[in-house]
Parts: structure tokens; C-alpha cells; sequence
């Protein structure tokens, strides 16, 4: 059933009970031509790419708990590509312009807001840093405007301009970046691609892998073994457990991300902002809740918790960028694990397996780039090859000295 | 916040001490032998457990001395401590 104005009016002569289910739930089947792992934002992205790009159906989405309920529904919803390197800005536009059209494509609403991302700077030093990222961006097709203090004093009144370390000096803008809504993106690809064939499997672990003569046969699961002719493995922070089911070791640390909502409050921030001087980035939801999060735990987690020191630790550095904030209540809080790469940029390719295809290591900024990863995944699954704009996010780029390290600190992967 | 006892100053609060990753990755003898493959294993990919995982702490902001712990990633809780060089726990028999 396709979403319209129409449908709703429709809908609303039956109270709107008679709505179809968004997915169906299918028994898996015994095999199919490709199988992803991890029924995520980028897995059901690379599936429905994969259905509506390649014509390639007889395609399924493992998921070992239900869709979304992982990192898709953990993160701070925000959407940009301010990046500074060629081998992440081009993909990340990329990117950030199938977010523009995500929602005709997908026939559902992610709420999707272009409200701009402000990067603070807050030295004389960090905004000549910026000002070579911004004119990196604008050579790569991308938007970026520099806002001076008079500028961001009318847009921002309440950050704290004149704080005796950190003054705030200007900020980078893309106004093009914004947030979407993180639960919708992943029912919305789910959505399409169930529409195009796509069997969505949920409560279905991954518990091994066959392979043989060097190449991936299927996957034993928590419901049976599926035959597979191509794998493909979006599983964020298990990234490096489910490689190792292929013999595979990653170059990966998966580490805990915290995130936190206050209570409602009228509009206030309606952009998204990041402190310069510390980790520290807010955004407001629709519902009025303040979202906002900061640095990684620092060490080794699965846990989808996190701890109280680095809680306190964004706290302090959001209240030195916007001190207001110290009015308003924390209601809820959470954590989601990440796969740290050692370089801080993702892994989209082909793996020593034949037929085993890798997408992880997003670090903490995997949202953003949900569509842009689904796009590529899905044209390195059909053709056995990597997308120009995926080339340089190869695995062996470790070995072959070729890492992208954005932020240049060096393979520490609780630093990116 | 975890507690964490350092071997030579006792429990202390997590916020004392700074992590520092796998344990036990030794550089190669001979790194000019080594395939790129191989340096780059040694450089960058790691064990990555869900579990138990053996990793280095260093007490900080106290005496300032290195040593392992053998931490579950999971719950967080911590097993067993050990001196730098020191035979890990599990292996030694205990």
C-alpha cells in the first residue's frame, strides 16, 4: 500500500485500524542469493538497494533481535557530510544527498530536518582548521559557510561567547546537515524493501559459518542453516565476532557510546551544535527533548550501558559550551556499542572470504552515512567489486598503509 | 564509576586510572622480516572479545604504573590483576 494523503483521509474511515502491517515476517527459506546480517539501518538499506538498484530479490535480512533496536535507534539522529579527507567527503555527499531525496524514494516520511550543523570553533588555529575543511567540503560539491561571532550571536544567544578558556570565536555551518528521525529510517527501508521481496528475519542469530574451499556456503542460525551465495555483514559492534566465525581477525575495538534526552522544553536549539573545545554535540527532537552526547567510554564493551564518570564528563562540557542547560533535567539515558576502527573511518568491501562482504567500523558515525552505506554495500554485493566511492574503504588498507585517519590521532581507536 | 585495584596502591576509583588495550601484543623481534600482512596484523587488528578480555590499565593520576586486568566486556566486572610480564591468570593454572 502506498502512503499518501489520500490513504490517510481513507484510513480514517475505518479509525485507522485497518493499516497493513509495515513488514512481513517470512520463515526463512532454505537459501538465497545474498543474505545480510544485521537488520539495521544499513543492512535493510543495503537490501532494499540491493532489490531496487540491482533487481537482485531473492535477497534476506538476518537480525538477531528486532529491526532498529540496535545502534539505528540509539544514535543522536544527526545527518551531515563536513568531512575533510577524499576518501570520506565524496562518499559522505553522496550520502547526504540520497537523505535529501530519502523520502520519495522510500514512500515514507523519516522526518527528515535539513536544520544545519554548526561547528564551534573557539582559536584562532581551529577555525584556520575549519576554514580548510569548509573549502574542502565546497570542492567536493558539498555546503559549508563560516559564521563569525555577530552571526551566531543571533542564531545561538545562549552559548557562552566570552568563557574565560574557551571563548567562542565562530562556527563552521553546513546548512544542509540537520537530523532525521533514526526508528522511521529503519522501518522505512524495512518497508520498501519487504515491498520489492526482501525476506526481513527477525530473532534470528548468526551462531557460525560454513565455508568451503575458501568460499562462504550459508550461515547456522538460531533457526536453521541458510545457504547463502554472497554474505554481506552489517553488524556494527559484533563486527569482530561474527569475522571471527569466518577465521577473520579485524582490525576493531568495539567501545560504548552513551546518548541523552532531557525533558521537553519549548524550542530552543534549532540547529545542531557542536563544542569545539570539548566532545560534546545537541540537538532538539520534535517532541522537544534536548538530545545530546559526547566521548566514548574508553575502554573495550559490549555493554549497551554506560558509566557514570563519562556521563558527568558531558555533562561538564555541555554546561561550558551552554550553561542554561544546567535548568534542564536528564530523563533518560542509554549506550550503544560501536566498532572503532583503528583509523576512525568505516569498512565497506570484499574480505579474504570469497563471497563474505564486510560493512562496519563506523565508529560513532554511522547514521549519517545510512543511505550512502546501503548504496555501496549493495553495488559491492552485486558486483563483486567495490564502488568508486567505497575504493578506499578496503580492509586491507591496514596492511597496505592506505588508512584515513580523519582526526590524525594515530591507531587508537578509544581517540576517534 | 568501576573500582579498580591497582597491584601496588590497592582499589581506586575508574576515574584514576587510563585504559590501554589489549594486553600481551608483543612487537615482532624482526619486524623487517614481516610481511605488510603481518605488520599490519601486529599494528592494528585486535581480539576484540565479548568476554573476557585481557587489557592493560595504567593507574594515572595515581603511581603511575602500568599493569593488566582480565575484565568481562560485557558486565564489566574484573577477574583477576596482574603484573606487567606476569603468566595471565587462566594460563597459569589458578
Amino acid at each position: 500500500m502506498k502512503h499518501s494523503a489520500l490513504q490517510i483521509f481513507r484510513q480514517a474511515w475505518s479509525s485507522h485500524r485497518k493499516w497493513p502491517r509495515t513488514w512481513s515476517s517470512p520463515e526463512p527459506k532454505p537459501a538465497y542469493d545474498v543474505v545480510i546480517v544485521g537488520g539495521g539501518g544499513h543492512g535493510l538499506a543495503t537490501a532494499f538497494y540491493l532489490a531496487s538498484e540491482h533487481g537482485i530479490r531473492n535477497v534476506a535480512v538476518l537480525e538477531k533481535g528486532w529491526i532498529g533496536g540496535g545502534n539505528t535507534g540509539r544514535n543522536t539522529t544527526i545527518v551531515r557530510s563536513n568531512y575533510l579527507l577524499d576518501g570520506n567527503e565524496p562518499f559522505y555527499e553522496w550520502s547526504l544527498k540520497l537523505w535529501e531525496g530519502l523520502e520519495q524514494s522510500l514512500n515514507y516520511n523519516v522526518m527528515m530536518s535539513q536544520r544545519g550543523v554548526i561547528n564551534l570553533f573557539h582559536s584562532d588555529s581551529q577555525r584556520d582548521g575549519f576554514i580548510r575543511r569548509g573549502n574542502a567540503m565546497l570542492m567536493h560539491g558539498a555546503d559549508a559557510k563560516l559564521m563569525d561571532r555577530d552571526e551566531l550571536e543571533k542564531v545561538l544567544p545562549y552559548l557562552d561567547f566570552d568563557n574565560a578558556r574557551f571563548p567562542v570565536l565562530g562556527g563552521l555551518c553546513q546548512p544542509r546537515g540537520g537530523t532525521a528521525r533514526h526508528d522511521a529510517v529503519a522501518w522505512g527501508f524495512a518497508r520498501a524493501a519487504d515491498q520489492l521481496g526482501v525476506d526481513i528475519i527477525q530473532n534470528c542469530e548468526v551462531t557460525g559459518m560454513r565455508i568451503k574451499d575458501g568460499a562462504i556456503d550459508g550461515l547456522d542460525t538460531t533457526r536453521g542453516f541458510i545457504g547463502a551465495g554472497k554474505v554481506g555483514l552489517a553488524v556494527a559492534g559484533n563486527s569482530s565476532r561474527l569475522a571471527s566465525m569466518a577465521g577473520l581477525r579485524l582490525p576493531l575495538e568495539s567501545h560504548v557510546l552513551q546518548a541523552f534526552v532531557s525533558e521537553s522544553i519549548k524550542p530552543l536549539v534549532d540547529t545542531v551544535v557542536t563544542f569545539g573545545a570539548g566532545h560534546f554535540y545537541v540537538s532538539q527532537s520534535d517532541k522537544g527533548g534536548l538530545v545530546f552526547g559526547g566521548d566514548l567510554d574508553g575502554y573495550n564493551s559490549y555493554a549497551q550501558r554506560g558509566n557514570l564518570p563519562t556521563a558527568e564528563h558531558i555533562m561538564e562540557s555541555g554546561m561550558a559550551m551552554m550553561p542554561c542547560l544546567g535548568r534542564v533535567r536528564v530523563v533518560r539515558h542509554w549506550g550503544g556499542v560501536m566498532d572503532m576502527t583503528m583509523d576512525g573511518s568505516p569498512i565497506i568491501g570484499l574480505t579474504p572470504v570469497t563471497g563474505l562482504y564486510l560493512n562496519g567500523g563506523w565508529c560513532y558515525g554511522g547514521f549519517k552515512a545510512t543511505p550512502g552505506s546501503g548504496w555501496v554495500f549493495a553495488y559491492t554485493l552485486a558486483r563483486g567489486e567495490p564502488h568508486r566511492l567505497n575504493a578506499a574503504y578496503r580492509l586491507d588498507r591496514f596492511s597496505a598503509g592506505r588508512i584515513i585517519d580523519e582526526k590524525g590521532v594515530g591507531p587508537q581507536p578509544n581517540l576517534h | 564509576m568501576l573500582e579498580i585495584e591497582c597491584p601496588w596502591c590497592g582499589a581506586c576509583d575508574q576515574s584514576e586510572f587510563s585504559y590501554g588495550g589489549e594486553a600481551h601484543i608483543a612487537r615482532p623481534k624482526t619486524p623487517a622480516d614481516l610481511s605488510d600482512q603481518e605488520w599490519g596484523d601486529y599494528l592494528f587488528n585486535r581480539e576484540n572479545p565479548k568476554g573476557w578480555h585481557r587489557e592493560q590499565w595504567c593507574h594515572t593520576a595515581g603511581c603511575r604504573r602500568w599493569f593488566n586486568a582480565v575484565r568481562d566486556t560485557v558486565t564489566c566486572r574484573i577477574k583477576a590483576y596482574y603484573r606487567m610480564g606476569a603468566v595471565p591468570p587462566e594460563e597459569d593454572g589458578r
